[in-house]
């Protein structure tokens, strides 16, 4: 475990939600990252899977500093980006990069694509050379599968698919050492998904990158993380091996998520047992006492409503953390 | 790389080998603008308008303050020239209409550019800074929208006089209002919107995140409402004329020109006629071309 | 077996000002009796417009022909009267996202009931009634409680099972379900997949499901209709399509879908390219564009739709897809 690229410690994203006082004090606090804690390795995938409102996005744009976390560490290539001023943070920001979920709205529409992917070199190498630009450039469209002549066009013109692959090109360009993709294939079209899944794959291979990618398919995150990290309500349930949580997942939650993805098979889908968990996700305003799961939660007890179970691995299941009190 | 290439594709690949310009948001606007029949005719009648307006001196044998003696409120007739008849105290109607033109529009574009001006650096900073600033802004903006305006400047005419420089930045004093809160609503969009997230990550400073990403996103918007503020200006100036307030004889304006024609209605309908029709048409124009302008930039929007 | 509705070369058009789009053209078919029908297709398909023509929704620049015979009546001639009479009643539709389907400024109740008054005549006592029944039966809890709640009071998920109860209300003969689940999280995608099974099991409700999800399609569907570019280009029973898919489409759809239950090879066999603009489809077979395996007939002429074993039709050229030992199950 020598080359740990990011380390993240207890971090912590609430934001203040109006309560009606009319002077705006004691706001109610929306705890929307709470106490995250998880490393990842140079050319390591780490997934973060989680139903809506679970954090995952607020999760990775904490890590980039684009929200500012409200408590923990987040500790990148040694340095500490919570405490950084605003310059030396820029300075950081060339060795990690996102991509978005909407692959149109992440793009200026007023800019041409070249514009657009050269941006970054433009505001850490303000002194490169146009020629020297455009060839980054084009060789970057390249690489992403883009046709480089098409660096004049703006992004409307092009599909879907396409703009995501202009913003992994523009996350690409100052070769980066880690990418957070928020969503990065849940806009796309089943065949279009694949061709960005295994771009993501082949840039990773190439570049030797690390990537954090957040993602609600189950399915993808499997086929394209080395570990995965489940979160709910924005704690950390379970994270593992990939290979280890899909196949013993520990977590009750994690069960239930795993039993409900569906699987393009119908003999496989029709026959598998579904563990079903019941109610709604309880409001991150309030989140419940001891361990959020224990609302809707099969196996909870009266422990789980006084204890806040920690996230740890066991003699039998090494590197394989859970935060529940019963774990399988 | 390991995606494939269908022979349709190699095939293809061939044809397109040189750089492809691509079409601009503004070009695809332009294109619709300009297929747009209403907006296009009252590009070129507002042209015509303005043109006459400019060559008033050229167009007619008269000045805007020569009396003609021997034709005293006289009906639109060739002799003479005075195809639009004359007023009152004998001056031709042609060239007070153009030059009701003249001054119409000039408070129209220079009230609606101080409007811009006071408008957008005010709305731009709210939305931007946002947070408690922009609360205070935004509220202060909301008491003065309560003040009953035209009273405001009613009352400042009649204190410092009749002034038309008054009147250009009384008028724009009250239309910023709107436009701040357009500009600082377009602002807090724009400021949402993915790609400038996007533009933080990629390390883009302030100003040039102002510069390329916030402006050329919010020009459209203004743009729109701009054209449909000139109008309203003009409005309110010819409102102001009619009040007695406006331009000092004997240069006029439209408002001036329609409150002395309205007092002749049954004796000399001509005194109204014309100068009414030039203006309905110019606002008219405006609006068709401020629609024109809102389908073209936003064609979700229809 | 009798079928319930029967569509019969159905287009849809629509005119922009770029010029005549053809979403759907042609597309015939059959749906029976306690039924579940999956059209499977990506955005732009025309999957969606094809019922929304059918239950007479479509946009006013668009234009439909063909027939769509509902258990004799062609919905498509049918007079406005005559068409609310059936739709919401003996046929109904659900929606992708619930929110726009449901009228924010009333209760869930006043919603219901208004539907079972109008196609039903019943009483105010009655309708509500039978709105707690189904709210009941979607599984909403404490129903009792919260029919007189308004939309916003409502998760996603609880939201999608009122439309599905609306839906329901009139035991309608058919239910045409848009994308039901695509907004949902996993686990209430679930619970809305085992709910419409529930349904088909004891009601005998033909349910059509439209998804571009495989997933979702293999959990439910009796019978698929793969569709591109606004045809069909694959009908077939559900184990034919999965285990024995025969059109490069359907192929590549299914090699696209990362497994939940296994890891494949490191690349997933992703479909080249994009799919095609309907406003300029190429020569020849629509697809032919991101084929692997097109060749000189596929350029000229569009492979018609054939029927190649009883119930089985593709529409292709390519006859060499051979799937017994590769066994596409595993």
């Amino acid at each position: 475990m020598s080359d740990t690229l990011l380390s993240v410690k207890d971090l912590k994203v609430y934001f203040d939600i109006p309560s009606g006082d009319l002077l705006g004090r004691h706001p109610l606090k929306l705890k929307a990252v709470d106490g995250v804690s998880f490393d990842i390795e140079a050319g390591e995938t780490l997934g973060v899977v989680g139903e809506s409102g679970c954090g995952k996005s607020t999760l990775g744009r904490a890590i980039l500093q684009l929200i500012p976390p409200t408590d923990g560490n987040v500790v990148f290539l040694g340095q500490e980006l919570t405490k950084l001023n605003k310059r030396k943070l820029r300075a950081v920001r060339q060795d990690f990069q996102i991509v978005f979920q909407d692959p149109l709205a992440s793009l200026n529409p007023r800019m041409t694509i070249g514009d657009i992917i050269a941006e970054p070199l433009q505001s850490f190498f303000p002194n490169m050379s146009k020629r020297e630009r455009k060839a980054k450039v084009q060789d970057m469209m390249d690489k992403v599968g883009l046709l480089p002549q098409m660096i004049n066009r703006y992004p409307h013109e092009f599909s879907g698919g396409q703009c995501q692959r202009i913003g992994i090109a523009r996350a690409m360009i100052l070769q980066p050492k880690l990418i957070i993709c928020d969503e990065p294939v849940s806009a796309l079209d089943v065949s279009i998904q694949a061709q960005i899944i295994n771009l993501l794959k082949d840039l990773q291979k190439e570049f030797g990158l690390s990537l954090i990618f957040i993602s609600h398919d189950l399915s993808v995150v499997r086929h394209i993380s080395h570990r995965v990290l489940v979160l709910y309500l924005g704690n950390v349930m379970e994270i593992a091996d990939r290979t280890a949580l899909y196949e013993q997942p520990r977590h009750p939650y994690t069960q239930a998520l795993i039993s409900a993805a569906p699987i393009p098979d119908p003999s496989l889908e029709r026959s598998k047992s579904r563990l079903m968990i019941e109610g709604d996700l309880p409001s991150p305003i309030d989140p419940p006492s001891g361990c959020v799961f224990r609302t809707r939660c099969p196996k909870a007890q009266e422990k789980c409503a006084r204890d806040i179970p920690k996230l740890t691995d066991d003699a039998a299941h090494g590197g394989h953390f859970v935060a529940c009190h019963f774990p399988d | 790389m390991a995606i494939p290439i269908t022979p349709h594709e190699k095939r293809k690949l061939g044809d397109e080998l040189s750089e492809v310009k691509g079409r601009s948001l503004w070009t695809d606007a332009r294109r619709r603008l300009f297929a747009n029949r209403a907006a296009v005719t009252s590009m070129v009648i507002l042209g015509l308008i303005i043109l006459m307006a400019v060559l008033a001196d050229f167009l007619s044998p008269y000045s805007y303050e020569e009396i003609d003696w021997d034709l005293m409120t006289a009906p639109p007739t060739w002799q003479g020239f005075h195809i639009f008849g004359t007023d009152g105290v004998g001056r031709d109607l042609f060239i007070r209409t153009l030059y009701g033109a003249r001054v119409s529009m000039a408070v129209g574009v220079i009230a609606t550019t101080v409007a811009l001006t006071i408008g957008v650096l005010y709305g731009a900073t709210a939305g931007f800074v946002g947070g408690r600033v922009d609360n205070a802004m935004m509220r202060f903006v909301d008491i003065l929208y309560t003040m009953p305006f035209m009273f405001f400047v009613i009352v400042l005419m009649a204190m410092f006089g009749r002034n038309i420089f008054l009147m250009f930045f009384a008028i724009g004093a009250v239309e910023w209002l709107t436009m701040a809160r357009i500009v600082r609503g377009q602002t807090l969009t724009i400021r949402k919107r993915e790609f400038i997230e996007a533009a933080e990550a990629a390390g883009v400073s302030r100003p040039r995140m102002i510069l390329r990403h916030v402006v050329p996103n919010v020009v459209g918007p203004i743009l729109v409402y701009v054209t449909l503020t000139i109008p309203a200006v003009i409005l309110a100036e010819s409102f102001l004329s009619f009040l007695g307030l406006g331009v000092q004889e004997p240069l006029t304006s439209w408002g001036s020109l329609i409150a002395e024609g309205a007092n002749e209605l049954e004796t000399a309908p001509w005194m109204l006629i014309f100068p009414a029709a030039f203006m309905a048409v110019t606002l008219f124009c405006f609006n068709f071309i401020g629609d024109g302008l809102r389908d073209a930039l936003d064609p979700k929007d229809r | 077996m009798t079928s319930i509705l029967s569509i019969r070369d159905l287009s849809v058009r629509f005119s922009t000002p770029e010029g005549e789009v053809k979403a759907v053209s042609d597309v015939s078919l059959d749906i029976n009796k306690g039924e579940c029908l999956g059209i499977v297709g990506e955005s732009g398909s025309g999957k969606s417009q094809l019922f929304i023509s059918i239950m007479g929704l479509l946009a006013d620049n668009g234009q439909v022909d063909g027939t769509a015979k509902f258990q004799g009546d062609d919905l498509l001639k049918l007079p406005r009267r005559k068409l609310n009479k059936i739709r919401g009643d003996r046929m109904s539709m659900i929606f992708q996202d619930p929110m726009t389907c449901l009228t924010p400024h009333l209760t869930i109740a006043k919603q219901l009931t208004e539907v079972l008054k109008f196609h039903k005549g019943a009483s105010e006592a009655n309708a509500r009634k039978r709105a707690l029944e189904l709210l009941d039966m979607v599984r909403i809890p404490e129903a009792a409680n919260r029919i007189d709640m308004y939309p916003h009071e409502f998760s996603g998920g609880m939201r999608q099972r009122v439309m599905i109860a609306m839906g329901l209300l009139c035991e309608p003969e058919l239910l045409i379900a848009d994308e039901p689940s695509t907004a949902l999280d996993v686990t209430v995608q679930a619970q809305i997949i085992d709910l419409l099974n529930e349904l088909k099991r004891e009601t005998g409700t033909a349910i059509i499901m439209i998804t571009h999800d495989l997933g979702v399609v293999a959990g439910i569907c009796d019978r698929v209709n793969v569709m591109y570019a606004g045809q069909f280009v694959e009908t077939g029973t559900v184990q034919e399509i999965f285990y024995d898919p025969q059109h490069p489409y359907t192929r590549g759809l299914l090699g696209s879908m990362p497994r939940l239950d296994q890891i494949r090879d490191e690349h997933l066999t992703a479909i080249p390219g994009q799919p095609p603009n309907l406003q300029n489809l190429p020569a020849g077979c629509n697809f032919q564009e991101r084929c692997t395996f097109a060749f000189d007939p596929c350029w000229q002429t569009d492979p018609p739709l054939e029927e190649f074993s009883p119930g089985r039709c593709k529409a292709c050229f390519y006859q060499g897809f051979d799937n017994s030992q590769k066994g596409a199950a595993s």
